[in-house]
């Protein structure tokens, strides 16, 4: 691949360093990385993959900018409020980026659809806002062999953890098994989010996703890193890989998607 | 012996805002009887009716999740800190799922 005048000099400052390169640059161009969620987490995300010059980014949200998105989902507008999350962020990629070839997938992701999004990609990045969709990504990038990167946010925490499962490693469900019962689950409420938050978690993921196509440093591969915002703490705890785990553990039970009910019914 | 527990911000309501709350128990299963005397309703969040932890939720000592140990014999010395972790789902529109009642 030949760099054009331009891009070295937009990619120099990655270029100068030894565990990038030209040929770590290169990789990233190569890449192709898949978020699901235009929203908190997969805004910052997305801008810093494309401003480091990801190949392909394939975004995938169903939803529309929503005034109560801004505060957090930096990849969007005040004068983009209702149009597709998707089409919006493939404005703000193409303006900071024109290197970067956008794929966007308008819709929610089920066990239908899943699998044909996933393939096209190297690394696929959940900032998902439900415990359904988590499974189930979770389950389709185990059976399609893709590196995950998972995080989520809550009020002021986050969590953030790198899958491999099909390399050895623990998946999302050796920490933990299923998600929450939907009949134990009352109701669901905005129950609030730090807005900087979003940003913070979701440029940790960027990183891991860089790291991963680079294959640089130590990725979180068997460890949960916890963020909290108001302690200002990141502390880690080791994941396991569960012998009992129902998607990769000794005796199965999961053995092609499975689509939960949503939690929430209201 | 009192032990250090970190409470996960679902739960801190329970624990008047506290995210880091003192209680005494040789082993975790001690542990959480008395988080549910000094904290009550606290339990219920964190064990289901057969008294068993959650499937959503993982506690650690130091960084080691007690399911890859002896579970609620797991037992805790000096110093060791406890850790509550439940899954989070939150993400793209924050619009999060209560912590099942």
């Amino acid at each position: 691949m030949d760099f054009t005048e331009e891009q070295v000099q937009r990619y120099s400052r990655h270029i100068i360093l030894k565990e990038i390169g030209g040929k770590g640059q290169e990789k990233i161009a190569r890449s192709k990385v898949l978020c699901i969620g235009a929203g908190g987490l997969g805004s910052p995300a997305a801008l810093y993959l494309a401003a480091a010059g990801v190949g392909t980014l394939g975004i995938v949200d169903a939803d529309a900018v929503d005034l109560s998105n801004l505060h957090r989902q930096i990849i969007h507008t005040t004068a983009r409020l209702n149009t597709p999350k998707v089409e919006s962020a493939r404005e703000t990629i193409a303006a900071m980026n024109p290197d970067v070839q956008v794929r966007t997938y308008p819709v929610r992701l089920t066990s239908a659809n899943v699998m044909e999004i996933l393939t096209d990609y190297d690394v696929v990045l959940d900032g998902s806002d439900n415990f359904p969709t988590r499974f189930l990504i979770n389950d389709a990038c185990f059976f399609t062999k893709k590196t995950l990167v998972s995080a989520s946010i809550f009020r002021f925490d986050g969590q953030i953890t790198t899958i491999k499962a099909h390399a050895g490693y623990p998946c999302y469900r050796c920490l933990y098994h299923e998600p929450p019962p939907a009949g134990l689950v009352p109701s669901c409420q905005e129950a609030g989010v730090l807005g900087v938050l979003a940003g913070t978690v979701g440029i940790l993921q960027a990183t891991e996703a860089l790291k991963e196509i680079l294959g640089i440093g130590r990725p979180l591969y068997d460890r949960l890193m916890i963020y909290d915002a108001l302690e200002m703490t990141f502390r880690e705890v080791k994941i396991h890989k569960d012998p009992d785990c129902p998607l990769c553990g000794k005796s199965p039970k999961i053995t092609k998607l499975l689509d939960y009910e949503q939690s929430c019914t209201i | 012996m009192p032990v250090k527990v970190r409470i996960p911000t679902p739960l801190r309501s329970l624990t008047a805002g506290q995210s880091v709350v003192e209680v005494t128990g040789k082993d975790i299963g001690e542990v959480i009887e008395h988080l549910e005397k000094q904290y009550p309703g606290i339990k219920t969040r964190i064990c289901d009716e057969e008294n068993q932890i959650r499937r959503f939720v993982n506690i650690y000592v130091n960084e080691e999740d007690i399911r890859f140990k002896q579970g609620q014999a797991t037992v805790l010395n000096e110093g060791d800190e406890v850790s509550i972790i439940p899954a989070i789902a939150g993400g793209a529109d924050g619009e999060v799922r209560r912590w099942p009642a």
